[in-house]
């Protein structure tokens, strides 16, 4: 289980965030979602190290850490592929670091490469293919990781609609197939209640917990479901209120 | 070849044929100003001892490259590893080229003599700055969110210099390298002035003693032609280890 309690940032005068409390279960898939600017991505910058916190406790797997750093696996927008190495390279960068790049791991990327419609492109470097295959490629090395722990920050915003369809349902083969724990970031609405576990709704900074939704029905068939067509509209209405609000 | 190509040896071509009219126009004697066709003249029957002369600056030239490369690129990785060496070195490094090559010469030859050590060193000198300079820029340059990414898989940083910040500097390097290549053969000459017993740059003082400025031009002809080849090569270099780009 990945606990967040009473996490504090400030960034001089501007308060991110006081006294923030998360829980996620283990094997949940979990999602936060929020106005812009309400400092989910400076949650996941204190959760990756890239900001030191202020205060409060963070603990994965009952063990107090200062961050995740090397022990969450990390995909945001941005698909971070090195241009100098070639797909399946880029893939086996997790396993290469871990100095564990054998066999084994190559036969695990190819049987990713060719499930994700990657097969054949191997020896391609990342600017010679779609924005959809990049990703795909970063979901593979998302999937290399030994951790358990799965951060996603927004990781398919910048993809067309049928991309990111085909992207949604690996995502839900990342949690079911693999048993990951998954703690995602995303402005949609939609996507999130697609995929989660449980839906969280964020307040405007100093970013607190607004609204807590736990999905329990199957993740299949949930797009015509009326349960969650209302929750969606209850949350769109509730981040209309705070974006009214802001302006 | 394109248009663009052609203006430049055209610009080229009209500077030279302007010189050699100007030459014969206005009687230029060829002890002050020779012209191209005497340059050219000169070049072709005294090409053995140019080419023997060229070979000696151009060991200087790549043996002052890969010394400075076997200096720059370790200083460059130690101060960005280390921000304390980077807060202790930059001074002197500053101030390592605030210093007038001219300056550092005639002590050079004194120390370490009158054959290859001085110029070879004289080159590095030049070539050695603008080589750390862009390598450190490059490895400062690195996007902070790949390095995170590269924490987040437990790299520690020799791992993230190896995978990561080495491949990602290398555009910077290149650039540094460039323009250390172009500018060795300063460094070369200089030495070679001062005191040495063979090269281009000991070619052209004793030209110039005998005024024969045609030889001089020729030597110049020369030196500039090494450099451009030297950039064309680093170019090539660049082009295939930087394939991503």
């Amino acid at each position: 289980m990945l606990s967040v309690s009473n996490l504090t940032k400030k960034f001089e005068d501007l308060t991110v965030m006081e006294g923030f409390d998360l829980t996620v279960p283990r094997g949940s898939f979990t999602t936060l979602i929020g106005p812009s600017g309400c400092g989910k991505s400076t949650f996941f910058d204190i959760l990756t190290g890239v900001f030191p916190k202020d205060g409060g406790r963070i603990s994965w797997l009952g063990e107090d850490v200062s961050d995740l750093m090397g022990s969450a696996a990390y995909m945001q927008q941005k698909d971070l592929l090195l241009p100098w190495l070639s797909l399946l390279d880029n893939a086996l960068l997790p396993a290469k670091i871990a100095g564990i790049d054998g066999n084994s791991s190559r036969e695990k990327v190819s049987a990713l490469f060719s499930r994700l419609g990657l097969n054949g492109f191997e020896t391609y470097i990342p600017q010679k293919v779609s924005g959809g295959m990049r990703q795909r490629c970063a979901l593979v090395r998302t999937l290399m990781f030994e951790h358990e722990l799965v951060l996603l920050d927004e990781p398919l915003s910048s993809l067309d609609a049928i991309t990111r369809r085909g992207l949604q349902a690996l995502l839900r083969l990342l949690q079911s197939e693999f048993n990951k724990t998954i703690l995602m970031i995303t402005h949609d609405i939609e996507e999130a209640l697609l995929l989660s576990d449980e839906l969280i709704v964020l307040t405007p900074m100093p970013m607190r917990i607004r609204e807590r939704f736990v999905l329990e029905m199957p993740k299949t068939g949930r797009s015509s479901s009326p349960e969650l067509m209302k929750i969606k509209e209850h949350v769109l209405e509730e981040l209309e209120g705070d974006s009214n609000g802001t302006v | 070849m394109g248009r663009s190509n052609w203006i430049p040896l055209l610009i080229i071509l009209i500077f030279i044929v302007v010189w050699e009219f100007a030459c014969g126009w206005f009687s230029i004697p060829d002890f002050i100003l020779p012209a191209p066709t005497e340059i050219l003249k000169t070049t072709i029957v005294k090409a053995p001892i140019l080419l023997h002369h060229a070979g000696v600056t151009a060991l200087e030239i790549i043996m002052g490259i890969i010394l400075s490369l076997l200096v720059a690129v370790p200083m460059a990785t130690a101060m960005f590893a280390f921000p304390s060496v980077e807060r202790t070195l930059s001074p002197f490094l500053v101030a390592s080229q605030a210093v007038p090559v001219f300056a550092l010469a005639p002590l050079l030859v004194i120390w370490l003599g009158y054959g290859l050590a001085s110029k070879v060193l004289m080159a590095a000198i030049i070539i050695f700055f603008p080589i750390t300079v862009s390598l450190l820029e490059g490895y400062k340059n690195c996007d902070r969110e790949y390095a995170v990414f590269f924490g987040l898989m437990g790299a520690g940083f020799w791992k993230k210099l190896r995978l990561l910040y080495w491949p990602w500097a290398l555009p910077y390097f290149f650039s540094g390298l460039k323009v250390g290549v172009t500018v060795a053969t300063i460094g070369a000459v200089i030495g070679e002035w001062v005191g040495a017993q063979k090269g281009l740059g000991y070619l052209m003082i004793q030209a110039n003693a005998r005024l024969q400025v045609s030889l001089v031009f020729a030597a110049i002809l020369w030196l500039s032609v090494m450099g451009l080849v030297m950039w064309i090569f680093v170019g090539f270099l660049e082009k295939r280890i930087i394939y991503w780009r």
